[in-house]
């Protein structure tokens, strides 16, 4: 993986020496909370429901086990002995005091990680492929310029104050696991026919209160322009992005208003514009980077066998593990949805416990997922049960990878003030009702997605059911929605019809469940069944 | 009645007006009336709290019961985690949360 | 972290200021002896270019410092060829000033009075920055490669 040089890292330390006295002026009053707080989420530092909250970074959702090691003692000495890895590939604690968070974000400095620009109207990390590197299908690890891509967004001074937030997604494969089609913008990088590397540009997707997905405006765009094309993206939106209603003014608004071909035509022309000033970083750059992210030292020549004789072993192979680009070798998705647990939560134990398995196991590497687990990319076959056996003593040996058990949920009205309803009792009430190995097996890949209000943190729109909190008279009430998926074939989830309790969402999960399996023809996932019937058979199951 | 409510500005922590000061604890919030933004702009002020608002809640047997429930998730904790109440002993304090 | 000599008008410029006040984008482009003119956030300052050696002083309004237009504008105007003053002026608070300054501006007439030592800290906090703008500060990259 990368590793800061002397300029990465002083730029890393000035930052938290400039935010280190920041937050004494804030304490001392020298500041108002209205002229901290845009100063304070360009560091990751919310005000939330109980306490401070911080995010930290994790680029392109890769760390190697020191920075985990690091993960773990942040949430010993500043937090209360656990972290939250988020739908961005961050981690969340939520327990933070303020005059604690500069001395957080030093000992983080420490492991090359850092909080900037994880909140607030700024441009996002960067979220990627969790198997880059490791998978067969993609054409190059899309992460060297994941990289390149930060260093150029990182206090970028035209782009700091932007209308709204900005999410940039990569990926590498026609199989899209990192949902680039939900992002402000979305990079695929490909080869043309003479070799040379080339993005897909999508601009415009998102969720939240107007959910798009995000329209294709460039076919091909030479790999070494990324930077400046960017900028004309940028720059087009932080000129005329709406600024009067907070709730229009994302990118995918202005696409939407403008229709994608004149957005398209206003950034070529901006970026026509913009050429003389030679803004992209030479090819030197990108290569120096790249250097970073070549493949790890794998044996040649090992064997694909697999022991499966013990069958809770076999099941977890079944779900967790697939296939790597490297003889002899697995890509190992750890998951972090336990029935009746916390999607994305992790105990510090379990921290250290994943670093000494990455490090032991994986070449040093791990890999946040969008979807809250945490993945291995580069595991030995020979040495899966062994990790697994590890892994099932800590609690993270569920197998259910993709079914219904496996639910995506934002922390809700639990931890987050800006949410209508709680989302995690009803993460843990279905995950429950749904327990039976057997049972999601039978109902096969299914994804659920839980946001506690509108704002989708948990993606609600891009489940196959989707789960939608709302306020309904100072009550919690939840909306089910249908036929939403963040992979490549993307589409926004349906509303099916009037709300229900918490309870009463369960129970109507489920008879959704039961008419996909009365109806569903050989090989449909429910998703697939779905598209095929449309909504009236399933709405007709639920309301009677 | 009407409580004032905030988060501490060092800490983070949830706090009521006691009518003398900042409290952890709701039970022990006072009915500010129509004196509750006054009060907010004084401590904002002396940056003894960090974004304060009023809330609406009825009086109950030990002490004031917030009406909404994300207030009362704030007085209380996590409903997932009752390890992390502000009284995780105390099996029933968070009980009315719901 | 170097030391910034922040002068106490903070017009960062030695040559005489213009003596007349910013007119509207519109109003300057109609007199064609105007030397000042003020531009507001949905301005397109791209109009200017053929108005830029008549131009002694452009201001940029910051209605509310979270509207991040003016920093596109100055950056535009720079890229056109404009040297003349550059002016952010309404809601402009300290720890926007490193961004300003790399955006072109060297001028600054904040709503609330600036307390220049934390302007000097702000202004010389970062030895070094990841991308070329307009103030022509070598990026990070050009110093890895020479």
């Amino acid at each position: 993986m990368y590793r800061y040089d002397k300029f990465d890292q002083a730029i890393v330390d000035t930052r938290v020496e400039e935010f280190r006295d920041q937050v004494r002026r804030r304490i001392a009053g020298e500041m108002t909370d209205d002229q901290f707080k845009p100063l304070r989420l360009k560091n990751g530092l919310y005000l939330q429901l109980h306490a401070y909250m911080l995010r930290v970074a994790v680029p392109y959702g890769t760390l190697n086990s020191q920075q985990m090691r690091t993960l773990a003692h942040i949430a010993r000495k500043y937090d209360r002995g656990y972290g939250h890895f988020t739908t961005r590939q961050n981690m969340q604690f939520h327990w933070i005091r303020l005059e604690d968070a500069p001395e957080a974000l030093a000992d983080l400095a420490k492991v090359e990680m850092h909080a900037i620009q994880t909140s607030g109207e700024s441009i996002r990390n960067i979220s990627a492929d969790q198997f880059a590197g490791a998978a067969a299908d993609e054409v190059c690890d899309p992460r060297p310029w994941a990289e390149l891509i930060r260093q150029f967004t990182t206090f970028h001074p035209e782009f700091s104050y932007l209308p709204r937030k900005f999410k940039i997604g990569l990926t590498a494969s026609d199989n899209d696991r990192a949902a680039i089609k939900l992002h402000d913008v979305g990079l695929q990088v490909l080869r043309d026919d003479a070799g040379n590397f080339g993005f897909r540009v999508f601009v415009g997707g998102g969720m939240g209160r107007t959910p798009f997905v995000a329209h294709l405006i460039r076919d091909f765009l030479p790999a070494t322009s990324i930077c400046s094309y960017l900028e004309a993206i940028l720059r087009v939106w932080n000129r005329h992005g709406r600024r009067d209603n907070i709730h229009k003014q994302r990118i995918k608004i202005l696409v939407h208003d403008l229709g994608p071909e004149e957005f398209a035509r206003q950034v070529e022309a901006e970026w026509q514009a913009i050429q003389p000033l030679d803004d992209d970083m030479p090819l030197k750059e990108f290569e120096r980077i790249a250097a970073y992210f070549t493949p790890p030292a794998f044996e040649e020549g090992l064997s694909d066998e697999l022991d499966l004789s013990d069958p809770h072993f076999a099941a977890w192979v079944e779900r967790q593990v697939a296939p790597h680009k490297q003889a002899g070798y697995a890509i190992v998705t750890v998951s972090l949805k336990p029935i009746g647990g916390i999607p994305g939560d992790l105990t510090a134990e379990q921290m250290d416990l994943l670093a000494d398995l990455a490090d032991r196991y994986s070449f040093d590497d791990l890999r946040p997922t969008h979807a809250q687990n945490i993945v291995l990319p580069h595991v030995r076959k020979a040495d899966l049960y062994a990790v697994w056996q590890q892994l099932d003593s800590a609690g993270l040996g569920t197998a259910n990878l993709d079914l219904i058990s496996e639910i995506i949920a934002c922390p809700g009205l639990d931890y987050c003030s800006l949410a209508n309803t709680r989302s995690l009792p009803l993460t843990q009430k279905l995950s429950e009702r749904f327990a039976d190995p057997e049972r999601q097996l039978d109902i096969g890949e299914l994804k659920v997605k839980i946001s506690g209000c509108i704002n989708a943190c948990g993606h609600h729109h891009a489940g196959h059911i989707g789960v939608l909190g709302v306020d309904r008279k100072g009550t919690e009430n939840f909306q089910l929605l249908l036929g939403g998926s963040g992979a490549e074939d993307a589409s926004l989830g349906k509303i099916v019809g009037p709300g229900f309790t918490e309870d009463g969402v369960v129970d109507a999960v489920e008879r959704a469940v039961e008419k996909y399996r009365e109806i569903r023809e050989e090989g449909e996932r429910f998703l697939d069944t779905y598209r095929r019937v449309g909504v009236e058979p399933f709405k007709e199951a639920i309301y009677g | 009645m009407k409580l004032l409510t905030g988060n501490h500005l060092v800490n983070g922590y949830v706090i009521w007006w006691t009518g003398e000061g900042w409290s952890r604890h709701v039970e022990q919030a006072v009915d500010v009336g129509d004196k509750g933004e006054q009060i907010a702009q004084v401590e904002t002020a002396a940056c003894r709290v960090n974004n304060p608002y009023i809330v609406d809640a009825e009086a109950g047997p030990n002490g004031p019961v917030p009406n909404h429930i994300k207030e009362r998730i704030r007085a209380t904790g996590p409903t997932v985690r009752p390890d992390l109440a502000l009284k995780p002993a105390d099996i029933d304090a968070g009980s009315y949360v719901i | 972290m170097v030391e910034v000599a922040i002068p106490a008008n903070l017009r960062f410029r030695n040559d005489e200021p213009a003596d007349e006040p910013g007119v509207s984008l519109d109003a300057f482009l109609d007199q064609p002896n105007a030397v000042s003119v003020r531009i507001e956030g949905g301005d397109d300052v791209r109009r200017l270019a053929p108005a830029l050696d008549r131009l002694k002083l452009v201001e940029i309004d910051f209605p509310r410092f979270r509207d991040g237009r003016g920093y596109s504008s100055a950056r535009i105007l720079r890229e056109m060829g404009y040297t003349g003053e550059l002016k952010a002026v309404g809601d402009v608070l300290v720890d926007q000033l490193l961004f300003m300054r790399r955006c072109g501006f060297d001028s600054f007439g904040p709503d609330q009075a600036i307390d220049l030592d934390v302007a000097a800290r702000a202004l010389g906090e970062y030895d070094y920055v990841y991308q070329q703008a307009a103030d022509g500060r070598v990026p990070v990259w050009k110093l890895r490669h020479g």
